[in-house]
């Protein structure tokens, strides 16, 4: 056809490595073996790519594809089913160990509460689609525009699954359209528009469509039964938890679904375990606060449905069963104001108004439910490198690979240079996502704030220290002779930390030394210390309000009260709250993946009819940040934000569901139909 | 989406000439549904004609007192006209409840009667379906049918009309105005689509080589006493769970006409006039309108996943009678259920 250049497939196409290894990108599970697109005949899942066509323009290319014709024979049964498979699941190891006999204890407790929660695959709809624009520069050397969570990441695994050394590629991805962990794994997009350039010798670009895109990664469905055994008082003696989610056939993908009651609930005696289900879909990926945001989303519904068996309030039963400590390796934490968070967000929300009883509270033909629960998340930090090049004219650059993925890392490190540096921030210039820059891991598990922050501070404490020198020694300077450790950048001056009067501009200093510009590279540094428990938390509060007779859920009300160190930009720190509440809602009310098993696909595989809230859908959402001073994680006592604002939303909205109706929806999302069954 | 040719009609005549000429062809005015369905390869029409400038932009005064509507009218300038919001608020209330302001600017009139539904299977071309492939088998009767049909069903075809505009439509009376090979017609608007049977490929009783030119609707307006409420899985931008098209006149609490129509259960817009007529000379009475759901939903039938729709369309009936029955209608921008 005209305007077809090629048509790839696995007996058409440049090679690729052979070798797992080679396929496994640095956040790729540790068991199994990487899809690789285009490698050979075998049919992995439905929506798997099997050919790319190459055409002058997309829309030649999308008519072309139609006109492939397909055959496959079926080697086995397939199953896409994960409660069809739940028997055949197997336990994967996780780092929770067991203490003391749950079991037994669960078995002998005064009040019981044991459930299975259904959480079912949901899907990533970043509004920019994934999309590669593969840049042929006719001297063997190819930049590669990608959609991803980490440039250098795709950097690594495009150089060993192609052979390539590291100089022939660079991958750039400096604004990203969403991510939310769709990105951290390199998708199959960068390796289809890889081997087209290759196999043409030209620039190729590959868009995915939308629908393409549930071909990709997913949060996996779960069944996530968690077991609750109290005494009278309200106090726990057993805690059990067991996930049982999806996987693909050919890899085994894990998060830590079951583990958080360690964090947040004491309790003598407790059992943790995840099993797969392997079946016949994509492998499943990271998606916002992965694990915790199912896992918490069962263990806090079922805490609610324990607070109604004890005739406790709910609140009062997490009081009651806070732990001071993480109890697997039973340490106390570097900051905990979760106290504070469920005070704070009580306050805010008038929870003491609250009437217990369930279907009490009423607004016309409206039933009014109230409900909480808590959040928790990792606080965690990475090795990450920036390089600060100050210019005598007192501007900084700050470098670094890291991505941007609309969280406001450009914003944050810009932030951190001004202020280290002593510079107004429109003097400071950010420059990130490029595979050549300074190190930084893929952007993700909330841990790029903290790691970046430090990286920058580093960088402009070795700036610091050769402006202090060339202070020092500089003829006639009012800080002749000072040592680096009393100086301070600041207003583009190196100032006496005792007498401010005592100062030197950076451009003198500079000048003096004959330096045009300063360059420092700098990778963090973080004290090993295993001697902490390192855990963002929050309090939910959602007011939910039900047509009595029609089920129709508006969720009026969210209040989510948030300890998670110093907020670097309460800006962008409450817009990434406030994204999680919507997200919340959508995983309580909307979100669900509809396959038919039959045919082992996605039946809803478009953003209109796979829901996920719209305007009308959000009402008041009140973002609390609770002062949490932490001294110990780190220099700037910075935890990260990206998680922690999804997780235990959608159980604080099934609690007020039940709160308004009676009605206890185990299986999410919670549709009208189910409230009406 | 498949190569095609592409006509403009210069009047209705030359559309109608264009149709007959190329029976592989489709009209296209707005194409929010048809440019969508042939990005699926669902659609592939050899040509497109390309209706849209035609003089179907009128919204007129007939000379009974009602008003004849252009077939492309956009479906936001129909909400909005004032004619229509003064004596017709109902089909203003229906036409807002649908879609997002970007389609309703795009869509047409005559196009909102012709979108096709929004069930998975007819949408997805690697899935047996009856109505896009005839005689391919339907892949919802045995699978996933929570969004389908409860009346009107047959074992061809479970699949619902998305569109709330023609709800109602069905229920103020309106007619349909066609034209073709054979001259110009008039057609009621509860006879314009049709129920699945053992052709569901066919939506309508739109002949080859016809067109939409106008909806013309009755005098009566039922403007005091209306409601049209939708029910659907999120609070905007999705298709009915079930809706309800309510209009009364009342004397006093005595209903001396009632409509009553449903969208999102069946093949067309659902009405009953049996049920209408058990209303009239009745009481507006909570009693008198669960007895109306009843006749309205005589003979439903439920399929795996959609046995819900059937207490749920006669909540929703009786709902949007009272909304009607006292003057509350249901706002289509507060999304509380009134």
């Amino acid at each position: 056809m005209t305007g077809v250049l090629d048509v790839l497939t696995h007996t058409h196409r440049p090679p690729v490595a052979d070798k797992d290894e080679a396929w496994k990108d640095e956040v790729a599970p540790d068991e199994g073996s990487p899809f690789r697109p285009l490698y050979d005949d075998s049919i992995k899942f439905n929506g798997q790519p099997i050919a790319l066509v190459v055409a002058e323009d997309w829309e030649i290319a999308k008519f072309a594809a139609t006109l492939v014709r397909v055959e496959y024979q079926e080697e086995h049964a397939f199953a896409t089913d994960l409660e069809a498979g739940r028997n055949k699941a197997t336990e994967v190891k996780k780092p929770h160990e067991p203490r003391g006999d749950a079991a037994g204890a669960l078995a002998r407790a005064a009040v019981r509460h044991e459930a299975d929660y259904f959480i079912p695959t949901e899907h990533h709809n970043p509004m920019e689609l994934y999309a590669t624009t593969v840049v042929w520069n006719g001297n063997g050397r190819l930049t590669v525009y990608d959609k991803t969570q980490g440039v250098q990441n795709v950097h690594k695994f495009l150089c060993s699954v192609f052979g390539k050394k590291p100089d022939d590629i660079r991958v750039l991805s400096p604004y990203v359209g969403g991510a939310f962990g769709s990105g951290l794994r390199p998708q199959y997009q960068v390796v289809l528009a890889m081997l087209g350039a290759l196999a043409l010798k030209r620039s190729v670009r590959v868009v995915l469509t939308r629908q393409q895109m549930y071909g990709l990664g997913h949060r996996p469905a779960t069944i996530e039964r968690v077991g609750l055994g109290a005494k009278p008082d309200g106090t726990l003696d057993a805690v059990t938890h067991e996930a049982t989610a999806i996987t693909s056939r050919y890899e085994d993908f894990s998060r830590n679904d079951s583990g958080w009651a360690e964090q947040l609930y004491k309790s003598p005696n407790s059992r943790y375990s995840h099993k797969l289900v392997r079946l016949d879909v994509s492998t499943p990926c990271d998606m916002r606060a992965p694990g915790a945001a199912s896992g918490v989303c069962a263990l806090e519904c079922a805490m609610d449905e324990l607070a109604v068996a004890l005739k406790l309030d709910p609140i009062e039963l997490r009081l009651k069963c806070y732990s001071d400590r993480d109890q697997s390796e039973d340490l106390p934490y570097t900051s905990k104001q979760l106290r504070e968070c469920y005070a704070r967000g009580a306050e805010a929300f008038g929870w003491s108004r609250r009437n217990p009883a369930a279907r009490a509270m009423r607004d016309g033909n409206e039933l009014v439910g109230w409900g909480m629960a808590t959040g928790v998340w990792e606080a965690l930090q990475m090795p990450v490198a920036v390089r600060i090049v100050l210019t005598a004219n007192g501007h900084a650059e700050v470098s670094c690979a890291a991505s941007d993925i609309g969280t406001g890392t450009y914003t944050i490190v810009a932030q951190v240079a001004a202020d280290a540096l002593g510079l107004p921030i429109e003097n400071i210039s950010v420059k990130l996502a490029d595979s050549t820059l300074p190190q930084a891991p893929v952007e993700g598990g909330s841990w790029m704030a903290a790691s970046s922050a430090h990286a920058v501070l580093g960088a402009a404490e070795d700036i610091r220290q050769d402006l202090a020198r060339l202070a020092s020694t500089m003829p006639s300077s009012p800080l002749a002779g000072v040592d680096a450790a009393d100086v301070t950048l600041v207003n583009g001056t190196i100032a006496s930390n005792g007498e401010r009067n005592d100062a030197v501009s950076i451009a003198d200093a500079m000048r003096y030394g004959k330096l045009e510009r300063i360059e420092k590279q700098k990778l963090n540094q973080f004290a090993e210390d295993k001697s902490h428990a390192r855990n963002t938390h929050s309090a939910v509060f959602a007011e939910v309000k039900v047509d009595e007779q029609l089920g129709v859920v508006r969720v009026t009300r969210v209040v989510s009260a948030v300890a998670a160190g110093r907020i670097l930009n309460t800006k962008t720190g409450r817009s990434q709250i406030m994204g999680g509440v919507v997200w919340g809602i959508g995983m309580a009310l909307h979100e669900e993946t509809v396959m038919d098993h039959r045919f082992g696909r996605i039946m809803n595989a478009n953003i209109a009819e796979y829901h996920i809230p719209v305007n009308a859908d959000i009402h008041d959402i009140d973002v609390i940040f609770v002062e949490e001073r932490d001294d110990r994680i780190n220099r700037l006592g910075v935890k990260g934000l990206g998680e922690i604002g999804i997780v235990g939303v959608p159980a604080a909205i099934a609690n007020a569901v039940y709160h308004a109706t009676g009605k206890r929806i185990r299986r999410f999302p919670i549709t009208l139909d189910k409230l009406l069954a | 989406m498949i190569n095609f040719q592409y006509s403009r009609a210069s009047d209705v005549a030359d559309a109608i000439l264009l149709l007959t000429a190329h029976p592989g062809a489709k009209l296209i005015a707005g194409g929010t549904n048809l440019i969508d369905l042939m990005k699926e390869n669902v659609e592939e029409p050899s040509r497109l004609i390309d209706i849209s400038r035609l003089p179907l932009r009128k919204i007129e005064e007939t000379a009974d007192g009602g008003l004849r509507v252009g077939a492309l009218v956009p479906n936001s300038d129909l909400a909005y006209d004032p004619l229509i919001e003064q004596r017709y608020p109902l089909l203003a209330s229906a036409i807002l409840a649908g879609a997002s302001a970007q389609l309703r600017n795009m869509a047409s009139v005559g196009g909102n009667l012709m979108q096709r539904t929004r069930c998975a299977y007819f949408y997805d071309t690697a899935t047996p379906c009856n109505k896009r492939h005839p005689g391919s088998g339907c892949s919802a009767i045995e699978g996933l049918n929570r969004n389908h049909a409860i009346l009107g069903t047959s074992a061809s075809c479970i699949a619902t009309n998305p569109s709330d505009m023609s709800v109602a439509l069905a229920a103020l009376g309106a007619l349909v105005h066609i034209a073709g090979p054979s001259g110009e017609h008039t057609m009621a608007l509860t006879d314009f689509h049709r129920l699945p049977g053992d052709t569901p490929h066919v939506d309508t009783n739109l002949g080859a080589g016809e067109i939409i030119t106008a909806i013309e609707l009755p005098p009566r307006g039922f403007a005091h006493n209306y409601s049209y409420l939708k029910i659907r899985d999120r609070l905007s931008y999705a298709f009915a769970l079930v809706s309800v098209a309510a209009a009364l006149e009342l004397d006093g609490n005595a209903i001396r006409e009632a409509r009553v129509a449903l969208g999102g259960v069946a093949h067309k817009p659902w009405r009953s006039l049996e049920a209408e007529t058990a209303l009239r000379g009745q009481a507006a009475t909570i009693e008198h309108f669960s007895h109306a759901a009843d006749l309205l939903l005589q003979g439903a039938r439920a399929y795996a996943h959609n046995g819900f729709k059937v207490e749920l369309a006669r909540r929703a009936i009786v709902r949007t009678l009272m909304q009607a029955a006292s003057a509350t209608p249901q706002s289509q921008t507060h999304k509380k259920i009134a």
